[in-house]
């Protein structure tokens, strides 16, 4: 029988190990050295925030793989011998494999910082992070302040982690305004004030120079590149980002870039091996999208996809329309279509923003045609289902703002700003669009 | 802010300490002339309870309620011995004529409530001569207490949102010894009140005062029950209002739970009965309200005119018609988290307890067995005794209706609604009754899963499998097995309270009532990827 071998457990792993054993009776063995079993990444800050506890991160009981015959083996991949496909552990022993797939995920970036291994400096993104600030600061007491290194996702996270064990907090970003690179302006100084608001000391346009160590090795201290002041901490945040986990793959004869190399069919240079999610890195982009998408959603897609072509039906991995979320600590953020930092010439952008300053949307659009581009919101939740379908018929601005009550998905009785929104872009454009009532026919049509 | 909820906590433990003080307080004794108005008004035929009791209770002693309890109890058993005796004695004799006669001298009824009746008009003391400044000194405190402890989370908590931070780090909320605590407090005070009201009785007389300007009658057991029902209530629905006051589903939802509440399940009935009305709960439905077709009810409601029979009416209406056809509107939300007492109480108090249902597919098959068995044993019961109150059997296929009745009182009405149901919320979660126990939720269920426009909408692909939705599901719905393929959450036991909902982080989940086409969309493949991989693995 077949032997598929997935390194990686994490979601893309875990989708195509779900559907190859939908499709098939192939043999399949998931390795991790991380944890015995799938847990949700995403889901590792409310374990520390006290939301949850780690085995409700998991979302497969732990049955689940046995009833499956999706076979879990626990270890460390040293060295991918390509010829003979096998797999050497760091423990000694070794597993043989007929199919590869690659889906290592993530790991932080580092950028050469003095003092970047130092006790009490880590990152937030395996499980073994969240058991090391769990070490270093447990409390208050035993971390009087931390520093976050780095204005991204998993950055706010920490924060917002942090300070719901009321730990100060510095959070030190390169940028001028939190996440700029992707947020437009507007967006960016809302995220701004809920980090200020909640109490979090945010540095913009600040970088780190240096870590410095006590006499233990343990972090003391850090010093900015800009002023040079020096911040007294006991636990340091590197989320700089983060590169494909691939170390491993290096002289297996893989062809690597920043990531696996693969093509459109996940398919890397070698037969018989392929890649997915976060470590896979496209040839050539596909469509707007970067050549690596560290995104839970692409990582699923991938699995799914690439499940069909290791059962017989070889098909190009083709995401649909790009969307994506988070939360920033109390906002909520979707996003649908592109909505870019900063508008391309044949863009035309609408802002709209709640007199409270904890809600907006703004929508792209396209200057000349007027057709629907992308829509950002914040604090308020929108249908997956309505964008996507825009974007497929490839609808007007005009179209989605007359139809935005189908769109709403907040919680029923919630005050809706639809009114508010379309009449402020009557108001910009000129035009007359008339609101139209939600309609249980067109979301289902 | 810290100190004054620190402060709240000594005053609300000195309240409750203070209640359940009261109970070791008070002398019961009767004179002679006291006993025997209420052995009048008994009408008890045996020869000998009167010089049993008078002996017990007509005293100088300075008896508690405990002593005077057992001193009751132990009349009415020596009593009950003596004819018993003859019973057997003249059975030995086969003089079947003496032994006949003897079972009118016996005494039924629990030994406990005889003694409650009792203890009822034999208590003095302290807390009888000041009711005012006793419902101060308990209700009054623990109230304000708990008021100080609650009120300064509207800063502490921080900016609004969700704040879940800490639940699985207290004692009190991740099954600590603060949370063992409270089971042993519940289980007993449920123990009491169910099978020792006796105990109880001078809680009693702390309501009387109320109870009077309410019913112009004197407080009963349930009355405190009722009483403390919605004490709790309010004060538990100001912490809803604080947690989750950026969400107003939620703000609305315990609205309505305390108005149905204190309005329909307490302030109606108690009124009704001052107007020498039978006290009706209009929104309690049958099977829920199991002892709806009960002889005494059917008997009380068709003995007082035409408010009786339209209760009667009302209650027959309310089950058959009006409770299926809110659920395939709205789902049995409307009744469970909007209007239902159990699920108020689940709502309020049990709050800071939902995450502790088990999600684990054990316990959803279960669950099946568990609260389908309640609902058949319900309508069992039911047919059994309706069939024996229109043909004045005793019984029927073999089922008598006295025994069934007191079973499923005992089982399901005390056992299971009461002291599993309540007592055990700090350990398995607010919903243990509803989901495991409830017959009505168990008939709302079968209609809301297959005739009903209600269901939870999962927004597309956007879930990210992060499991805040089913730690916070109290219905032990795993709903992140639903939500994170892209499929719509369709269940017999949702309640609808909308906080899967609330403590998503990316959106994903909306409670909605729309079209039934399309409300169970089992997909593989999420919205998002490549669409004729959708098509081709979803059309399958």
């Amino acid at each position: 029988m077949e032997h598929i071998v997935i390194i990686g457990n994490g979601i893309s792993g875990v989708t195509a190990a779900r559907h190859i054993r939908k499709l098939s009776d192939k043999k399949i063995t998931i390795v991790s050295a991380e944890t015995d079993y799938f847990f949700s990444r995403t889901a590792l800050m409310y374990v520390y925030m006290g939301h949850m506890k780690f085995e409700h991160t998991q979302p497969y009981e732990d049955w689940f793989w046995k009833k499956n015959r999706i076979n879990l083996k626990k270890g460390y991949v040293k060295h991918i011998e390509t010829k003979s496909k096998t797999l050497h552990f760091t423990e000694g022993d070794t597993l043989e494999y007929d199919t590869l797939v690659i889906a290592t995920g993530s790991k932080p970036n580092k950028f050469g910082w003095p003092g970047q291994d130092l006790d009490g400096v880590m990152g937030m993104y395996h499980k073994q992070d969240l058991d090391n600030l769990e070490k270093y600061a447990p409390n208050n007491k035993i971390c009087k302040r931390a520093v976050i290194v780095g204005g991204g996702l998993i950055g706010i996270e920490l924060a917002e982690m942090l300070h719901s064990r009321h730990i100060p907090v510095t959070f030190l970003v390169r940028e001028t305004s939190f996440w700029d690179g992707v947020l437009p302006e507007g967006e960016s100084a809302m995220i701004n004030r809920e980090i200020i608001n909640n109490g979090i000391d945010l540095r913009l346009s600040n970088n780190l120079k240096e870590i410095v160590s006590d006499e233990n090795g343990k972090v003391k201290s850090v010093i900015i590149q800009e002023t040079g002041e020096e911040i007294a901490c006991d636990v340091v945040g590197l989320t700089a980002g983060v590169s494909p986990n691939i170390d491993f793959i290096k002289d297996s004869g893989i062809e690597t870039g920043r990531g696996v190399k693969v093509n459109r069919f996940l398919e890397t240079n070698l037969p018989d091996i392929y890649a997915i999610g976060d470590c896979a890195e496209q040839h050539e982009a596909i469509d707007q999208r970067r050549p690596i998408e560290a995104v839970w959603y692409t990582g699923r897609m991938m699995g799914e996809t690439l499940a069909q072509t290791i059962c017989g039906n070889r098909i190009e991995y083709k995401p649909g329309h790009w969307f994506n979320s988070a939360k920033f600590i109390d906002i909520e953020y979707q996003t649908y279509g592109w909505v870019w930092a900063q508008p391309k010439d044949n863009e035309a952008r609408f802002y709209w923003e709640h007199k409270d300053g904890n809600k907006c949307i703004h929508i792209n659009y396209d200057k000349n045609t007027h057709e629907f581009i992308g829509i950002n919101n914040f604090g308020i939740r929108m249908r997956h289902e309505f964008f996507d379908k825009i974007l497929t018929e490839k609808r007007s601005v005009h179209y989605v703002l007359e139809h935005l009550a189908d769109a709403n998905f907040d919680p029923e009785f919630y005050k809706l700003h639809e009114k508010d929104i379309v009449s402020k872009f009557n108001q910009e454009n000129s035009t007359n669009i008339q609101l139209k009532k939600k309609s249980w026919k067109r979301i289902f049509a | 802010m810290k100190a004054i909820r620190y402060i709240g906590l000594v005053i609300f433990l000195t309240g409750l300490a203070i209640f359940t003080g009261s109970l070791f307080t008070g002398s019961f004794s009767l004179t002679e002339s006291e006993l025997d108005t209420f052995l009048d008004s008994k009408g008890y035929k045996s020869e000998i309870i009167k010089g049993v009791l008078k002996k017990a209770v007509v005293t100088k002693e300075d008896l508690n309620i405990f002593q005077f309890s057992s001193r009751v109890r132990d009349a009415y058993q020596a009593s009950n011995d003596h004819y018993d005796a003859l019973i057997a004695k003249y059975d030995a004799e086969k003089n079947w004529d003496k032994k006949g006669e003897q079972f009118q001298y016996k005494i039924y009824g629990k030994p406990h409530t005889l003694s409650y009746d009792i203890a009822k008009k034999a208590g003095s003391g302290v807390i009888k001569e000041n009711a005012g400044l006793m419902w101060w000194l308990t209700f009054g405190l623990s109230i304000i207490g708990a008021l100080l402890f609650i009120l300064p989370n509207l800063i502490l908590l921080g900016r609004k949102g969700i704040k879940n931070n800490g639940v699985y780090h207290e004692a009190s909320t991740n099954r600590g010894w603060i949370a063992w605590m409270v089971l042993i407090f519940l289980v007993t005070f449920y123990l009491m009140l169910y099978f020792m009201p006796d105990y109880v009785v001078n809680w009693t007389f702390i309501l009387d005062p109320i109870s009077k300007v309410l019913s112009g009658g004197e407080a009963s057991q349930w009355f405190v029950y009722g009483f403390l029902y919605c004490t709790v209530m309010m004060v538990m629905a100001v912490r809803m209002y604080i947690k989750y006051r950026h969400n107003k589903y939620q703000v609305m939802r315990t609205t309505s739970v305390l108005f149905f509440q204190i309005v329909f399940a307490f302030l109606i009935p108690e009124i009704m009965t001052s107007l020498n009305m039978p006290g009706y709960d209009f929104k309690n439905a049958f099977p829920l309200d199991y002892d709806f077709f009960f002889e005494w009810n059917l008997d009380a409601l068709t003995e007082s005119g035409s408010i009786g029979l339209f209760i009667l009416v009302w209650g027959i209406v309310l089950t058959l018609i009006i409770v299926p056809l809110m659920v395939y509107f709205f789902g049995k939300r409307w009744y469970c988290s909007w209007v239902c007492g159990c699920g108020g109480l689940a709502e309020t108090l049990g709050d800071p307890y939902r995450q502790h249902s088990s999600k684990t597919l054990k316990s959803w098959k279960l669950e099946r067995w568990v609260v389908h068995s309640v609902l058949v044993f319900s309508l069992i019961m039911t047919v059994v005794t309706l069939y024996c109150y229109f043909s004045g059997a005793e019984a029927f296929l073999g089922i008598k209706s006295q025994w069934i009745k007191d079973t499923y009182s005992f089982l399901i009405g005390a056992w299971f609604a009461g002291v599993i149901g309540t007592g055990f919320y700090p350990i398995f979660g607010n919903r243990v009754w509803c989901r495991f126990g409830c017959p009505l939720a168990a008939y709302l269920g079968l209609v809301q899963r297959f005739k009903s426009r209600f269901r939870i909408t999962t927004n597309g692909g956007q879930c990210i499998s992060c499991g805040n939705c089913s730690t916070y599901c109290e219905q032990g719905i795993d709903v992140r097995a639903y939500a994170q393929k892209g499929e719509n959450i369709v269940r017999s036991s949702c309640v609808g309270c909308g906080i899967c909902s609330a403590v998503c982080p990316r959106g994903v989940l909306k409670l909605e009532n729309g079209p039934e086409a399309g409300r169970i969309n089992p997909t593989d493949v999420l919205l998002g990827n490549d669409v004729n991989l959708m098509d081709l693995v979803n059309q399958k």
